[in-house]
């Protein structure tokens, strides 16, 4: 059978949690680079043991980590990260022109074939990518200098390029999200991009229909289905049936549809997960009450999954990429939350348990399958 | 040789236990020193200063025969004592943070 791992980045370090197929014991490991953010760490789909680590500090700036062993070792390889010739302005939170500077990375995106490319997205917004195993990374600018570049505006959390979906068999298409700019999509291998935005409503902004300056907190694809695209946004829940060309919103029957995270059933393309989030200035589970909601008809009819999940005094946030499914059957689901805790549900999302509980504050949360 | 004290989050990333002792040649400046250092622990480039501009990373502070060096130029004449190897120089985090 078998095994899992989860792969979990936290304010102060990484943690690697391990299981057999049957989810119910974990053997936990870290934290790696005890101290240091982790805003990420992702394995390779081609090679389950070469995995990467975003690790990151104020103090001494971004660094990226590479395991060729599944984590029992790691080694630092290029944290390089220079934009593409001059990098211009964006615009800043007071309109300002304000010049494109590296912070650090949020997202790294491994390639479906291939152990020595991996895609970084990066604040401020923009798509790196090593083709030599992390030890050199080049920038993807056609990006950055789409015509919209220099009107995009950073969201409270900075103007970050967190999420990267790569079409499963089309390997020139990619799609990326950033905030608060929106979703854009190449169809070119990272060459050229156009917003993917249409449909899309921000009261937020001056235009709430503009093509570009949308808050999308995060998106996901099923593979099997790779046209269909949804997104958890600032507020409202989304779905694109035609590779983002157009959007409509699902938000249907949730409590709130503001909220960070949102994913796919393995096996069922249509059954999605969010966890919904009181507001944008509140930002924990309504009534204090940690709940995932399951949609089985691909949005608009969502269900309250509660049981072992905390129902009441519950104040915790769930970020953009701290939710992640595993591919057993039944389908196990994981997200990790600000107060430290991963909980994981093997079977689909009907019962939850904490697999760890006092953990430094979870930025991320990734699965690897395992032989 | 040149002594240098790293913090523990660098001396941890380069695989160290104490002080490095450096071999720089020429004149000792703030420079030579990150350079040779940066040298022989490739890990810790960008780290401690820019990749592309050599600045100082902004949280990152440069210590010596108690005074504090961060924004004198990188290319000034360290003290003798430090050329020399009497006193070390030093990588400081800033305090920051609660």
């Amino acid at each position: 059978m078998s095994r899992v791992r989860v792969l979990v980045g936290t304010r102060k370090g990484a943690f690697v949690l391990t299981s057999d197929g049957e989810r119910q014991r974990w053997d936990v490991s870290g934290p790696h680079f005890g101290g240091w953010e982790i805003y990420h760490v992702a394995g390779s789909p081609a090679d389950p043991a070469r995995l990467y680590a975003s690790q990151s500090s104020g103090w001494f700036g971004q660094l990226i980590q590479r395991s060729d062993d599944g984590g029992a070792t790691w080694q630092p390889v290029g944290n390089e990260f220079t934009y593409d010739g001059v990098p211009g302005t964006h615009q800043w939170y007071d309109g300002t022109p304000h010049p494109w500077e590296f912070a650090r990375v949020w997202h790294l995106e491994p390639s479906l074939t291939d152990p020595d490319t991996v895609y970084a997205g990066v604040e401020d917004a923009a798509l790196f990518r090593t083709v030599d195993g992390g030890h050199s990374w080049q920038e993807l600018s056609g990006l950055r200098d789409h015509e919209s570049g220099s009107c995009w505006q950073p969201g409270a959390g900075g103007m970050c390029l967190h999420t990267i979906v790569q079409h499963p068999t089309d390997a020139g298409r990619i799609f990326v999200a950033i905030s608060a700019a929106g979703v854009f999509r190449t169809d070119d291998a990272g060459k050229t991009w156009c917003p993917a935005n249409h449909g899309l409503r921000s009261e937020q902004i001056p235009d709430p229909t503009a093509e570009v300056g949308h808050c999308v907190h995060r998106l996901a694809m099923h593979p099997s289905q790779p046209e269909t695209l949804f997104m958890q946004k600032h507020w409202d829940v989304m779905r694109s049936d035609d590779s983002g060309e157009s959007w409509q919103e699902i938000s249907g029957d949730l409590p709130t549809d503001f909220g960070f995270v949102i994913d796919v059933h393995a096996h069922e393309p249509d059954t999605i997960y969010v966890i919904p989030i009181a507001s944008d200035s509140e930002h924990y589970p309504p009534e204090g009450k940690l709940r995932v909601y399951r949609s089985r008809t691909g949005g608009h009819q969502w269900e309250a999954l509660t049981s072992g999940l905390p129902q009441h005094d519950c104040y915790v946030n769930v970020l953009r990429d701290a939710m992640a499914v595993d591919s057993l059957d039944p389908c196990g689901v994981y997200f990790g939350t600000t107060g430290g805790q991963v909980y994981g549900s093997a079977d689909a999302g009907n019962t939850w348990t904490p697999i760890v509980r006092d953990l430094p504050s979870v930025l991320s949360v990734e699965v690897q399958m395992l032989p | 040789m040149i002594r240098v004290v790293l913090p523990a989050h660098l001396r941890t990333l380069a695989h160290l236990d104490g002080e490095v002792a450096l071999h720089v040649a020429g004149v000792v400046t703030q420079r030579s020193i990150l350079d040779a250092l940066e040298a022989r622990y490739p890990m810790l480039r960008g780290t401690i200063r820019d990749h592309a501009t050599q600045q100082r990373r902004a949280f990152v502070r440069f210590f010596a025969c108690e005074q504090d060096l961060s924004h004198e130029a990188p290319d000034a004449p360290l003290p003798s004592a430090v050329a020399t190897g009497v006193e070390p120089y030093l990588v400081v985090g800033a305090m920051a943070g609660g």
